[in-house]
């Protein structure tokens, strides 16, 4: 049995950062409504995102929909341009760098996306799919070309006679192998992974999970796991990164955040998930959040998260808090909150008045 | 007598490249006030049966039976059905985006399957869309009443599936994947809501999913499906701690748990197969890590096995060797080598899925 292959591979993270957020921002504009189209507004997709990723770890990025962590995978992967913010690559700032000049960084870094059925052109066989990397950078011509895929299609446990096939012939778990063959084609150092199980069934989903930290111990790959499936996350990640509406609240090494949330917001999300135990449901000191995450155009005052917080004072509805370390002797941790859940505290106050 | 009884449904399809057959043989019954759950993957017949049962699957042959209350469902005019959905059985589905017509506000839709029903004033129908939007916990009722679906987040839309399916007090409410397109958040706020609203009314509820976790917080009794089969019946403790069907062993393993980061999963390996050719013998056993010589041939039966009341599963090895501790997982071992289990890992299989999909 390879088991604890990912805390191996973190022991052996090293701890030179691979991967430098600073203040990333990416705003979209969006036409107001109303019958004169005024001055547009803009929809605050990531609003301020600083972040250092070490070569070697796999780091989560948690959070509900619409939250942020999409459009942040893209825009690490260059896949948008940055409305303002840096992002630096192996010590790099890649965030103004032309098309031309991107170009090495794009081999270094890849992203498998969601949907293994909108990802993969239907009308193209898989050899061609997995070989365009190879083509878009004109490497490794003919025969060469052909025996690099056929490796990369056994390297993901795909059956190499299968090379003529059409996308359709194969089925949700095999088409996100396919996916990851293409991302691996050219042996980049940094995999931006988008969800990528949420759409197979759990024991397809246990196969490429076990796959996606196979391959990392095998050729020393960094990843950033995006998941809304937080018991996912929580197997395959080193540390998490939790967002909320364009930010990051909190920070920590995976185990410490499940068992220590500082966040308000983290523990909510943390105590919502079903555990799969039916001696440890936790339906009864679940803390159900009120509503819906605020519209990214029309953000609240101060703390994003007060209007659902359970905790929030006069000075949340104010003041905007900034990550700091709420535990000085543990410097992974960092959390955006102007009072933190203290250790120990399990429920919230607002919880409490319910019961 | 049990609120409904099924007993032997098996629904197949015709289609261009043969016979499909969904659902081959589910019997259950759900009592008064429970919660069942039916748990499988895609592909697995869990959502098809319960459509079978409420007529909703057109084009599809069906026998066997669906008693509701003692009536039978199967077969039943289209009149009568209707009479029954919605006022005795209540549907809620996965994409209340599509079962919410776009064009119709929310108001509308609940006081029009109030007045399908009974015969009330339109004011008095309105009057209980703004009572049900408001105990499903929709902020300013009066006001949202008015609202189009798209006015409303995804766990709103949600929310006002479930007011519409409770709108006349069913007594059996049918939840297909109700909390799959949402966030953890907001399904622990579903969750809650059905959890409460069935304490309220009584109402039995069949709870689908893929999800063992939303399994393990609502269910009361679990059923398995594999292909189309039921392959194990159990509490829901039982099913956990005690599973006897292989298949559900691997289900169980395939999920990450606490404090065992980083491990490898234990999957199950290959793919569901497709239900234009189910293999011969018990369906699981092309991915089974038991498969003995009789497993290929002939199809178990679904008996009585060891772990709790009525525990029961479709699986040849022996009815006592429940659980997942290591001592039993040997002693499955042995049995399997005894009746010409063959050592080699059985290997994915490489024919294509998607015409089960």
């Amino acid at each position: 049995m390879k088991a604890q292959t990912t805390p191996t591979a973190a022991l052996s993270a090293s701890t030179e950062t691979l991967l430098q957020l600073t203040d990333v921002v990416k705003h979209f504009p969006v036409a107001s409504g109303g019958l004169v189209r005024r001055a547009r507004e803009q929809l605050r997709a990531v609003d301020g995102v600083s972040l250092q990723i070490r070569r070697g770890e796999t780091i989560g990025l948690v959070g509900e929909t619409g939250c942020g962590k999409s459009t942040l995978a893209r825009c690490i992967t260059r896949l948008h341009d940055l409305t303002s913010g840096t992002v630096s690559f192996a010590g790099q700032d890649i965030s103004r760098l032309s098309a031309r000049e991107l170009r090495p960084y794009r081999q270094r870094m890849q992203m498998v996306f969601q949907d293994p059925y909108g990802s993969l052109n239907p009308r193209r066989r898989v050899g061609s799919i997995i070989a365009d990397p190879f083509a878009a950078n004109g490497l490794a011509k003919g025969a060469e070309r052909k025996s690099k895929v056929l490796e990369l299609m056994q390297l993901v446990g795909l059956n190499p006679e299968h090379y003529n096939r059409f996308p359709a012939e194969f089925s949700g778990g095999q088409r996100q192998r396919i996916g990851l063959a293409r991302a691996l084609a050219l042996r980049p150092e940094l995999v931006v992974c988008d969800e990528p199980v949420s759409a197979l069934d759990v024991s397809i989903q246990a196969q490429i999970i076990n796959l996606l930290a196979d391959l990392q111990v095998k050729l020393g790959l960094t990843y950033i796991f995006i998941a809304h499936d937080l018991s996912v996350v929580r197997h395959v990640c080193d540390r998490i990164a939790v967002m909320y509406l364009g930010r990051i609240v909190e920070v920590a090494e995976t185990e410490e955040l499940f068992r220590r949330p500082r966040h308000p917001y983290t523990q909510a999300l943390l105590s919502a998930i079903p555990t799969p135990d039916p001696d440890l449901v936790n339906g009864d000191d679940r803390i159900v959040l009120r509503g819906d995450p605020p519209s990214p155009i029309h953000l609240p005052s101060g703390c994003r998260f007060h209007p659902r917080c359970p905790r929030a004072q006069g000075r949340c509805e104010l003041e905007d808090p900034a990550l700091g370390h709420p535990d000085p002797s543990d410097h992974n941790h960092v959390v955006a909150c102007h009072f933190p859940v203290e250790d120990g505290e399990a429920l919230t106050p607002g919880r409490q008045e319910q019961q | 007598m049990s609120l409904l009884e099924v007993d032997n449904l098996c629904v197949t399809f015709a289609t261009p490249d043969g016979i499909l057959s969904a659902v081959r043989g589910l019997s259950f019954a759900v009592e008064q006030g429970e919660t069942l759950g039916i748990v499988g993957e895609s592909g697995s017949g869990k959502s098809v049966s319960t459509q079978t049962i409420v007529g909703l699957t057109q084009g599809a042959r069906v026998s066997g039976s669906a008693r509701f209350e003692g009536k039978e469902l199967l077969g039943m005019s289209d009149a009568d059905l209707r009479r029954i959905r919605g006022a005795e059985i209540g549907m809620i589905f996965q994409d209340p985006l599509s079962s919410l017509h776009p064009h119709y506000r929310v108001g509308w839709q609940i006081m029009e399957m109030i007045r399908a029903h009974e015969r009330v004033s339109k004011k008095q129908a309105r009057q209980r869309a703004v009572e049900l939007l408001g105990l499903v916990g929709i902020p300013m009722p009066d006001k949202r009443v008015h609202d189009y679906p798209h006015q409303f987040s995804g766990g709103m839309r949600q929310r006002a599936m479930i007011a519409m399916a409770l709108a006349l007090n069913p007594k059996l409410l049918i939840a297909d994947e109700p909390t799959t397109a949402l966030d953890v958040t907001v399904q622990a706020q579903i969750m809650t809501l059905i959890k409460r609203l069935q304490h309220e009314f009584g109402t039995a509820v069949i709870m689908i999913t893929h999800d063992l976790g939303v399994i393990a917080d609502m269910a009361d009794r679990v059923v398995v499906m594999y292909a189309g089969k039921p392959c194990e019946f159990a509490d829901k403790r039982t099913l956990y701690h005690q599973p006897h069907h292989p298949y559900t062993e691997g289900l169980i393993g395939s999920l990450p748990q606490h404090g065992r980061r980083g491990s490898t999963l234990k999957s199950i390996p290959g793919l569901p197969p497709s239900l234009l050719r189910v293999p011969p013998g018990c369906p699981f056993h092309p991915r089974c890590s038991y498969a003995m010589d009789l497993c290929r041939v002939e199809q178990p039966g679904i008996v009585e096995v060891a772990g709790g009341l009525d525990h029961r599963s479709a699986c040849w090895l022996p009815p006592d060797a429940v659980g997942t501790a290591p001592d039993v997982v040997m002693r499955r071992h042995r049995a399997a080598r005894a009746h010409g289990h063959d050592e080699r890992i059985p290997v994915a299989s490489t024919h294509d899925e998607s015409a089960s999909t």
